[in-house]
């Protein structure tokens, strides 16, 4: 055995039951792990159309057999379960130290079942498995929850859990760990949330193996100096972070800004990497096995703005800063740090504030609704609407529900920006037509994390493709989604694919699991994974009408920068994408294409 | 000339992979909790230290063990444990004042870093640490460096001062 444990820990919530069970190697073997053997488990077990924030929901919280190991950036873990947000599949990845912790315990994943009559946490040390009252815990930020936990535990224990929102089961809710890291999108926390469980607490020392340790070594030392050596993860990361991007998409007028109202934003440079790296970085840090540590350690250190933390990151600053217009950049950098301690998804929160806004510019909610004017730009009001949508305190009880919700309840739910209920990152797809193809069929909801074509689309990786055209976008896609699903489920981050690909993933893996993969395999296990999170969203009822983009996005063009007048043309490529897919026009996948993938 | 293990606690970036380095090439297996080398991580202060056995040159692990199998490697002039000596008795354990020699219990040697000189005198974290937190360089290029970093800064004061 290698890479994976070879065993998985079940807790019933309910009973408080927990079982050890050995890892069915036949499914490991077809889906790998993480994002792809943790929705094959939780499809096999659940009913894809259940209630998500019901008992009979579950949480698979998955590492993958390169979590663990010397593998560059081989500390992921993965929240997996049906969204509360989305009513879609849910697979929402975090770094930070949790992943290690969880495999030195004995476990390739951990199932959540059923739901626990009070609240609770699970303390796993070694092989032993505890569920305590989390009485002393519940109602605390994330960052006072870890340290009391720690204090009650073991000094090296590592913790996953929610914050307040989670609890409150708050649709914008992530999972938080390590206090600063989040698996944050589709209101994992929620659904954690509704299960009791406050945190999980894990201190584990069993080694982790690999099938050929040499070969794997030798792997892992390249991957690292081409990580190294690459302009974008050897420098541009770790210098700038992730947001080295907000001058270089504003350039090109895709920087979604007022709620998707404009495509450049006119004080970019005030929330710019390169700003936030003058005035308020303290240092970069990385994750576990991270060679890159593109992670922003920063601290405002005086004003009514005043805190330290991480963050914010692009997508981050960018919902809170240029989604809602304000350019106060402490108070990004404060509504960032809000969201951590309450345990709250950065851009859900960001985007339900921005949607709110523009409905309140408009006239669409009434100034008594929210208890104060709320217009774009308005540093102190992002501030306070973060805060209470956290702690569920007035409006901010409507914004914890997430943008599509605010909107469809003041009747306009075209202004909501985004997909099957989930906002839109940082790009309007307007101006890069790979986005508008990959965020409509994102079986996650709108997200830049299934199919990221701003790699060709602006720094040309693989190949250089025009932004504003359509030809070859729908293949890009795919190509990209299932490379994505194929590196979520071996355990590393997807950040790595800018310094190396699939083929170096592919020798890790081997290397770890002898297994025999192939890399044609691999990118197959990719396309597999892909079709099966299909497969569940629709048998959850999702069809290809939920394949399309917001009012706004395919019919009003961008009215300013670069990329003035264009509009999504979904239309152009979405069929195509049906097509490559071996789906019908109904976007359902052939039974030749499911037998293919041995899915039928 | 000696090489050391020259470390830079204002580069550590807090990945710990010099742990899973360490553990893979000693024992064959990732497991950060037995690595030679150790992160302690102040995530709250933003400071990240590894420390390593620092290859004291009278060594009290050396000093105290009744079985002699803490032995000098001439060349290096780094100490190292000789398995078939060490009888787990813990003498040095108790000795060290930096908790840079330990024993595991389902092994029962002492266990300290050797500057992987008990395989091929190559340091497998020096080759994971991807910012250089980690050097492995002539005993004198290490107190050179410093010397000059700190001659650096003095500079920078006093073109402050005089400017």
């Amino acid at each position: 055995m290698g890479g994976w444990t070879g065993q998985i820990l079940r807790v019933d919530l309910t009973t408080g039951k927990a079982t050890k069970e050995p890892l069915d190697m036949k499914r490991a073997r077809a889906y790998i792990g993480g994002r792809g053997l943790a929705t094959r488990y939780l499809l096999d077990e659940i009913d894809p159309k259940v209630d998500p924030l019901s008992p009979g929901n579950k949480v698979i919280l998955a590492t993958g057999p390169l979590s663990a190991t010397s593998a560059p950036t081989g500390g992921r873990y993965m929240v997996v379960t049906k969204s509360p947000l989305t009513g879609a599949v849910a697979c929402s990845n975090s770094g930070g130290y949790v992943a290690p912790e969880i495999k030195g315990c004995g476990y390739d994943f951990i199932v959540l079942e059923g739901k626990a009559s009070g609240p609770v946490y699970l303390w796993l040390h070694n092989d032993k498995v505890e569920i305590r009252p989390a009485d002393t815990v519940w109602g605390k930020i994330v960052h006072e929850s870890e340290d009391i936990l720690r204090a009650a535990t073991h000094e090296d224990a590592k913790i996953l859990g929610i914050g307040p929102a989670g609890e409150r089961q708050a649709l914008v809710a992530c999972v938080m760990n390590d206090k600063e890291r989040a698996a944050g999108r589709s209101g994992v926390g929620a659904a954690m949330g509704s299960k009791n469980l406050k945190a999980i607490v894990a201190r584990g020392t069993i080694p982790v193996k690999v099938a050929r340790p040499k070969e794997f070594m030798t792997a892992c030392l390249d991957a690292v100096n081409k990580l190294k050596a690459s302009p974008v993860t050897g420098q541009g990361m770790p210098t700038y972070g992730t947001p080295v991007m907000y001058n270089v998409i504003n350039a090109h007028g895709f920087l979604p800004t007022k709620n998707f109202q404009f495509g450049t934003f006119a004080d970019c440079d005030k929330i710019s990497g390169e700003t936030l790296r003058e005035k308020y970085l303290v240092r970069n840090k990385g994750c576990f096995a991270c060679t890159i540590a593109c992670a922003r350690v920063t601290a405002v250190p005086s004003g009514k703005y005043k805190g330290h933390g991480e963050g914010p990151e692009y997508e981050s600053g960018w919902a809170l800063g240029a989604a809602t217009g304000v350019s106060d950049l402490p108070a990004v950098i404060k509504a960032n740090y809000l969201c951590n301690e309450l345990g709250m998804d950065t851009i859900e929160a960001g985007v339900a504030i921005a949607t709110a806004m523009e409905l309140y510019e408009r006239g669409h909610i009434p100034e008594k609704d929210i208890g104060r004017p709320l217009r774009f730009g308005d540093a102190d009001a992002l501030v306070e609407m973060t805060g209470k949508m956290g702690r569920g305190e007035g409006f901010g009880a409507i914004l914890a529900l997430g943008g599509y919700r605010v909107a469809e309840r003041y009747g306009h739910a075209e202004l909501f920006m985004g997909v099957k209920k989930q906002a839109f990152p940082a790009y309007d797809s307007r101006g890069a037509q790979g986005m508008a193809v990959g965020y409509a069929t994102s079986n996650r909801g709108a997200c830049h994390l299934r199919g990221y074509t701003i790699s060709a689309e602006v720094f040309g990786m693989p190949t250089k493709m025009d932004p504003g055209a359509t030809e070859g976008k729908a293949a890009i896609t795919k190509a990209f989604q299932d490379t994505t699903a194929f590196v979520d489920a071996t355990g590393v981050c997807l950040f790595t694919t800018f310094g190396i690909g699939a083929p170096e993933i592919h020798t890790l893996l081997e290397a770890a699991t002898a297994q025999g993969y192939t890399l044609d395999e691999c990118l197959n296990i990719g396309e597999r994974i892909w079709n099966m999170e299909r497969q569940f969203n629709l048998r959850a009822g999702f069809t290809a009408g939920d394949d399309t983009l917001p009012p706004r996005i395919l019919h009003e063009g961008i009215p300013d920068g670069p990329a003035k007048g264009r509009v999504a043309r979904l239309g152009e490529m979405l069929p195509e994408y049906y097509q490559l897919r071996g789906w019908d026009t109904s976007g359902v996948p052939t039974s030749e294409k499911l037998k293919a993938l041995a899915l039928a | 000339m000696a090489k050391v293990l020259a470390i830079h606690p204002d580069r550590c970036t807090a990945c710990r992979a010099c742990e899973l380095a360490c553990s893979m090439k000693h024992y064959g297996e990732f497991n950060p909790s037995r690595s030679r080398i150790q992160v302690s991580l102040f995530l709250d202060e933003a400071v990240y230290i590894p420390t390593a056995c620092t290859q004291c040159t009278e060594a009290w692990c050396a000093k105290i063990c009744p079985t002699n199998a803490i032995l000098m490697d001439p060349k290096y002039m780094a100490y190292y444990v000789d398995d078939n000596k060490c009888v787990g008795c813990k003498m040095c354990v108790l000795a060290c004042p930096f908790g840079s020699i330990q024993l595991y219990p389902e092994v029962g040697k002492a266990e300290k870093c050797d500057l992987c000189l008990s395989i091929d005198g190559d340091p497998e974290c020096v080759k994971f640490c991807a910012p250089k937190a980690l050097e492995f360089v002539d005993e004198d290029t290490s107190v050179k460096a410093k010397i000059l970093a700190t001659a650096k800064k003095l500079k920078e004061t006093y073109r402050e001062v005089t400017a």
